[in-house]
Order: structure tokens, then C-alpha cells, then sequence
């Protein structure tokens, strides 16, 4: 038989009935007025400043910012820039967060997994830090820790002295600062060569207890070695360290490194804080596995501790992640309390004054915005892909 | 707070346009007579200049600034609102017109005149800054201070006085920065920095509010310029003119020896510049679109600047503040008022 070829397509709707065409021609129209209302916004906001005689522009970054800091991770004196100052507040602002990130997490998971604890006192602590601390404003908790510790200090002419090389006083904790010599690179060389020893260990270790199901000390093993061939380098290389030990001149301390206790309150009650809600998200978590899953894993005559490090959390994660996200998220916004007392982030630094010394307040609110969505998206984004990681793998 | 100010300024500037770019705004004076009162920035307790009582009436030298206009315009002082307002607050609050006219111990710097929309318009309070220190330390002069811890409060011209004073003696410091006053105070009562520095006005009432006022005291040095004076915001040259002129009013009637209690006494003088102060001659009162009698009100309610002064920051006030440099011209000081004429 012939086969009939059809030369001309169906005679499809016409376009404007057709649904792909409309919904491109809508989202089209949508994305033009956002773009339009934006455009009109900044338009009519920059005009209406210049009519009322408001300077505009990025120019100041260049200026000479003129004030001082206490304290910077990069370097910094008041006769930089403005645009340095901003640099300044927003490395203290990754630190705190990064700190109390860590920080927060420790003690969240460690607090959820005792609020779930057989035993009874271990479990009613862990619920009363939680409902305690989760209830009082942030900001409070800042200005107790740092009222608190403040008043708890002595002055620096009574520090509390450890072993005549630490000090700590209301000025802050002062502790030596290692200054490396020549020759240390050896010792970053070995520690680099100990890491990949270790991660060379644990595949092989790995791969022997699948196939022969022997157990490797892997742990005790990575520990001894990261630990051995640094120390075997620094003596070989003939201890090529040495001590800038702070001392008592003038008013304080001077020398070494200094934690001031803006950033120990404000570390301290942001983790605090934030560790109380993530107890709440790890325990939740872990009560979303089945209890099958502990029934079985013990009935294969696991441990507890196994139990819950091979079975539980990692089924936990799942469910933990995307809440835990967001607290994390709150964190690094909570930081920005910090002007409260004193702590020198970004809200405080460039925020603060540089935007009194400069004017320039939307510029400056614009990019620290800028910079808040930035720090957030990126926690975001690694929290997803850490979330890919670890969701349930189909196979 | 700070943050959600500087965003209503821009949402204020932005959504302006969508309204009425353009179109004839209504003058700030206008405003002002429509509301019924005057809307004053002001500090939020700062003694002598402006503080509330537990009644919330206000008392000081900025705020007898405000009282003083609302006298002209409405014929009654107590024809004000006042809006607390933190030294990182206030410039926002006068740009996006939440406030009328900023009075609140604020220095007259170029940036700020220049750069901001605003104009200073007189000075009501020549002051400089100093240092408050722990007795304790034993430091009497503040070249000695090389290596010390500074309390300061944010969004003041303080901060870069300082940086400029250390700087060019070549002294380091550790600056700590805080958000109001009242915190400034707390850190360094807690002992966080070895001295406090601000406007040399202010440190007598900060000393007074520490626990043990004797175990601090106040250094000799003036490390910078302050003239403190009433803002408003740039653009209205009316409104500009009536703050300025009501300041003016009340300097001129010191050199004129009007005071609130004679004030009525005066109307039947017949110095031609009492007259033209209190406005029985000259109307000069139309010139600047008020009452002709806006100076007898100024005067008669609110009092000449001598009064204003000694009431709220002079020697027989907690303050304890002479006059020094704030006296008249006349008497040895540089407190001058062009002429109403
Ligand atoms: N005159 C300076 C300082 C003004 C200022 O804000 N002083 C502080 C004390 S140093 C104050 O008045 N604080 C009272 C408050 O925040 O309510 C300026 O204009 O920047």
C-alpha cells in the first residue's frame, strides 16, 4: 500500500488562542512592569534628591573615611577609605556568623539529641534551656551577656592571668599570637601531606570492610597521623615559631591577639540563641524516622550510638536541613544587632558611620542590602546543594 | 530603627514622584498652620538640652528653641510636638519631613549643610568636645592619653574629631562605639573604656548620671569646634528665614535688655529697634509671613537667649554651665545676632 504523506500540519489556533503564546506574551508584560516600576522608582528617587539638594553617587567610597575602628581582620587606619570601612565591617560580620553558625549547630544537635534522652533530668534541662532561652528577645540576651561579662571582669591592671602569656580583663582576652619564622613551611607541607594520607586511609579502609568486612581503626589512625607528621616537621625544621606575648603598657594590653567582648557577647548569645531553635528542628527530625528503623538496626545488634550515627540522623537530615537553613539564615541576619553593643560588623561600621559621616543614606542602605541578600543566598545555595547530597537517593 | 528610617527616606523620596512630581507643594510654614503645632526633632534625654520629665513635658535650651518658633507662628509655646530622635536618626527624620525643624544638639559642619539638604540656620550653643576619665587613672591632661579605650556614640561629628585629634598628636586608641547615650554611659561606667568623649556640654550631665559621680571627672582640653544650632530642610527659604530670625529675635532682645518679664512694659519704648524687635514699628513680621507681633510673643513667652540660657544649661541649673563664649558679643563672648532692621 501507498503511504499518504500529509505535507501541511493540522491548522493549529490562532495565536492568540493558542496557550504557549499567551502565557509568553504574559510573562513578558509582567517582567516589562516590574522592570518599568523599578525603573520609575529609581528614576523619581534619584531626581527628587537632586531637587532637594542631596549629594548622589559611589564617589565617597574613594574618601578618606577618618575614624577609627577597634577592630579589623584586613587592614585598616582612619586614613583609608570609605570603601575600606566596608570591607572591615563586612569580614566581621562573616566572622561572627561563620562563628555562631558552628558554634550553634554544635550545641543545637547535642541539646535535640538529650531533649530526646531516656533520661529524665538530661531531657527536662535540655527542655528548659530550650523554652528559656527561645523566649526572650535576642537583643536582651546581647546586652545581658555583654553586661554580664563586662561587670564580671576586672579591670586590666587585675587581669587574671594564665601561665604569664594569657589575660583576661574587661578589655577583652589577650593571647599570644604565633609569628611563623622561615622554615615553617615544612610544617604546612606535612600537615597537607598528613590530609591526604588520611583520605587515602579512610577510601582504602573503606573499601577492605566492604569486601572483607574487617574493621579498620580509621579514626584513631587519621587522628595520630595529622597529629605526628606536623609536630615531626616543626622540630625538624627546628621550631620555626615564635610568641608575640601581649604585655601590660599604659592604659592595657598590647601585642598578641585581642577577642574583645563585643564579639564573645554577641558570638555568645547568637549561638546560644539560635542553638535552641535548632534542638527543636534536630529533634523533630529525629522523631520523623520510624521507629522501625531503630527496631530493626538494634535488632542487627548495633549500639546506640551507631543506631543513631548510622541509621537516625542520617535519615534525620532530611527533614532537618531546609529548617535548618533558614536558622542559619537567621543568624547572619541577627548579627546585625551587633551595633547594640558596639561590635564593629557592617551595620555598625558602614551602616553606622559611615553613612552619618557621608549622607549618603540610599547608597549605603542599597549595598548593605545588596551585601545581607548575597550572604543569605550563598547559605541558601550550599545548604541546597549539601541537601542534594544527602536526599534519598533513588536507585 | 536606624535601618527602617533610611528606607522610609527612600521609599518617602521614591513614592513622592509617583504622587505629585512637580506639582506646587505646599510650603513648610503652611504645613505647620494647617497641623495646628510645630513637629521638632529633639534628642531622647539629654539634660539642658532636651529632656522629658515624667509628665513628658519637655524642658531645655533646643527645646526653647522649638517653643520659641511655635510662639511666633501660632502665638503659643506650647504649640509643639517633639519626636526623640537617636544622632544617626535625626538627618533622615528632617529629610523625608517626619519632622519640621531639628533642634537637637546638632553641630554645623559643611557635609551636613552641603550635602544633605539641609541648612543650619544660627547657632544657639557655641560648644567643643572633651573628655570625661576615671579618676583612677590618674591622667590630667588628654595629650597623656596615648593607648586608651574611647566610649562614643555613633552618627555624631565626634567620632572623626577624635581619629583627627589622636592622629596628628600621633596617640593610638581603641574606639567603642555605641548607639545611644544612655549605652555610651553604661559602657563606660562598666569599666569597657578608660574615657568617654562627646560635646563638653553634655559631660557634666553624663558625669552626673553615673553611679559615683565623684569617680570621674572632666579634662581641660577642647579638642574641636561645635557650634550647635537649629536645621531645617533645604529648599523652603521662608521657613528657613522664619528660624533663623526667631533665633535672631531672641539674641537681640538680650542686647536690647527685653526680657519675658518687661516685654509689655517695652511696647511703649521708643528705641526704634525695640520697636522694630517687638513690632509696634516696621511690620517686620509680614516680611517673614508672621504676626507682626512675633517678637513679643518670642520674647514674652519663651524669653531673650540670656533666659533661655541661664534657665536651662546656666550656673544655677545642675549643668552649672557660665556663659564663656556663649555671652553676648557686648560682654565678651561671640554670641552676635544680625539686626532686626
Ligand atoms: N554635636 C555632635 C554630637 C551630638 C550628639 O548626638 N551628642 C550625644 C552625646 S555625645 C547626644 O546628644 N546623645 C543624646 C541622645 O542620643 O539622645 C553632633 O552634632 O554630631
Amino acid at each position: 500500500m501507498k503511504k499518504q504523506t500529509i505535507d501541511s500540519k493540522p491548522a493549529g489556533p490562532k495565536p492568540w488562542y493558542d496557550p504557549r503564546v499567551r502565557s509568553l506574551f504574559f510573562q513578558i508584560l509582567a517582567i516589562a512592569a516590574v522592570f518599568w516600576a523599578g525603573w520609575t522608582l529609581v528614576e523619581n528617587t534619584l531626581s527628587n534628591m537632586e531637587s532637594r539638594g542631596i549629594s548622589t553617587g559611589f564617589g565617597f567610597l574613594d574618601e578618606t573615611a577618618g575614624f577609627g575602628i577597634i577592630m579589623s581582620l584586613v587592614p585598616y587606619d582612619s586614613t583609608m577609605s570609605y570603601g575600606r570601612t566596608f570591607w572591615v565591617g563586612l569580614t566581621n560580620t562573616l566572622l561572627v556568623s561563620a562563628m555562631g553558625i558552628i558554634a550553634a549547630t554544635l550545641l543545637g544537635f547535642i541539646i535535640g539529641v538529650a531533649r530526646l534522652s531516656s533520661n529524665w533530668l538530661v531531657a527536662k534541662v535540655s527542655l528548659f534551656y530550650i523554652e528559656v532561652i527561645r523566649n526572650i528577645p535576642l537583643l536582651l540576651q546581647i546586652f545581658f551577656w555583654y553586661f554580664a561579662v563586662l561587670g564580671a571582669l576586672p579591670s586590666p591592671r587585675q587581669s587574671i592571668e594564665v601561665g604569664g602569656t594569657m589575660f583576661l580583663n574587661n578589655r577583652g582576652l589577650y593571647v599570644p599570637e604565633p609569628l611563623t619564622q622561615d622554615g615553617f613551611g615544612l610544617v604546612w607541607g606535612a600537615l597537607l601531606f598528613a590530609i591526604a594520607a588520611v583520605v587515602g586511609i579512610r577510601t582504602w579502609a573503606k573499601k577492605r570492610q566492604l569486601a572483607t568486612g574487617q574493621i579498620f581503626p580509621t579514626f584513631k589512625v587519621s587522628v595520630a597521623i595529622l597529629v605526628v607528621l606536623p609536630v615531626l616537621a616543626y622540630f625538624i625544621a627546628g621550631s620555626p615559631l615564635e610568641w608575640d606575648v601581649p604585655a601590660l603598657k599604659g592604659f592595657n594590653f598590647g601585642g598578641g591577639i585581642t577577642i574583645i567582648p563585643e564579639l564573645a557577647a554577641l558570638w555568645l548569645a547568637l549561638s546560644l540563641y539560635t542553638a535552641s531553635f535548632i534542638a527543636e528542628i534536630v529533634r523533630s527530625g529525629i522523631l520523623s524516622v520510624s521507629k522501625g528503623q531503630t527496631e530493626a538496626s538494634k535488632a542487627l545488634g548495633l549500639p546506640n550510638g551507631l543506631t543513631l550515627r548510622l541509621v537516625v540522623i542520617p535519615q534525620a537530615m532530611r527533614v532537618i536541613i531546609p529548617p535548618l537553613t533558614s536558622q542559619y539564615l537567621n543568624l547572619a541576619k541577627n548579627s546585625s544587632l551587633a551595633t547594640a553593643i558596639g561590635y564593629p560588623d557592617l551595620v555598625a561600621v558602614f551602616m553606622g558611620t559611615t553613612l552619618n559621616q557621608t549622607g549618603q543614606a540610599v547608597e549605603v542602605v542599597a549595598i548593605t542590602m545588596a551585601v545581607y541578600l548575597t550572604i543569605s543566598l550563598s547559605i541558601s545555595l550550599l545548604m541546597n546543594i549539601y541537601n542534594r547530597a544527602v536526599a534519598i537517593k533513588e536507585r | 530603627m536606624n535601618k527602617t528610617k533610611s528606607i522610609v527616606l527612600g521609599m518617602a523620596l521614591a513614592s513622592g514622584a509617583f504622587a505629585a512630581s512637580g506639582a506646587m507643594a505646599a510650603t513648610t510654614l503652611e504645613n505647620v498652620k494647617e497641623k495646628g503645632h510645630l513637629q521638632c526633632g529633639v534628642t531622647s534625654g539629654l539634660p539642658g538640652f532636651s529632656q522629658p520629665d515624667e509628665k513628658g513635658n519637655w524642658t531645655g535650651i533646643d527645646v526653647d528653641t522649638c517653643r520659641a518658633v511655635a510662639a511666633a507662628i501660632f502665638g503659643d509655646a506650647k504649640a509643639v510636638e517633639f519626636t526623640p530622635l537617636t544622632a544617626k536618626e535625626r538627618f533622615t527624620a528632617l529629610q523625608s519631613g517626619e519632622i519640621d525643624m531639628l533642634s537637637r544638639n546638632t553641630t554645623w559642619t559643611l557635609t551636613r549643610d552641603a550635602s544633605l539638604g539641609l541648612n543650619f540656620a544660627g547657632v544657639n550653643y557655641y560648644d567643643g568636645q572633651g573628655f570625661l576619665i576615671n579618676k583612677d587613672i590618674g591622667v590630667d591632661d588628654a595629650t597623656q592619653l596615648d593607648g586608651a579605650t574611647v566610649c562614643i556614640q555613633s552618627g555624631t561629628t565626634t567620632e572623626l574629631n577624635l581619629s583627627d585629634y589622636f592622629r596628628a598628636k600621633g596617640m593610638e586608641f581603641k574606639p567603642i562605639v555605641f548607639d545611644t547615650s544612655e549605652q555610651t554611659v553604661q559602657g563606660f561606667s562598666a569599666g569597657r573604656c578608660d574615657v568617654l568623649t562627646s560635646d563638653r556640654s553634655q559631660l557634666a550631665a553624663l558625669r552626673s548620671k553615673l553611679a559615683d559621680p565623684e569617680s570621674a571627672k572632666i579634662l581641660p582640653n577642647t579638642i574641636s569646634k561645635e557650634p550647635l544650632g537649629p536645621v531645617v530642610r533645604q529648599g523652603d527659604d521662608q521657613w528657613f528665614n522664619i528660624v533663623k530670625w526667631v533665633l535672631s529675635v531672641q539674641i537681640n532682645a538680650e542686647e536690647l535688655g527685653v526680657t519675658s518679664a518687661n516685654a509689655d512694659d517695652m511696647l511703649k519704648s521708643d528705641n526704634p529697634n525695640i520697636q522694630r524687635l517687638l513690632g509696634t514699628d516696621g511690620d517686620m513680621g509680614a516680611k517673614l509671613g508672621l504676626p507682626a507681633d512675633f517678637g513679643h510673643k518670642v520674647v514674652k513667652m519663651v524669653g531673650n537667649y540670656g533666659e533661655m540660657y541661664d534657665r536651662n544649661v546656666g550656673p544655677d541649673t545642675p549643668l552649672g554651665l557660665d556663659r564663656g563664649i556663649n555671652a553676648l558679643w557686648t560682654e565678651g563672648g561671640i554670641m552676635y545676632a544680625p539686626p532686626v532692621r
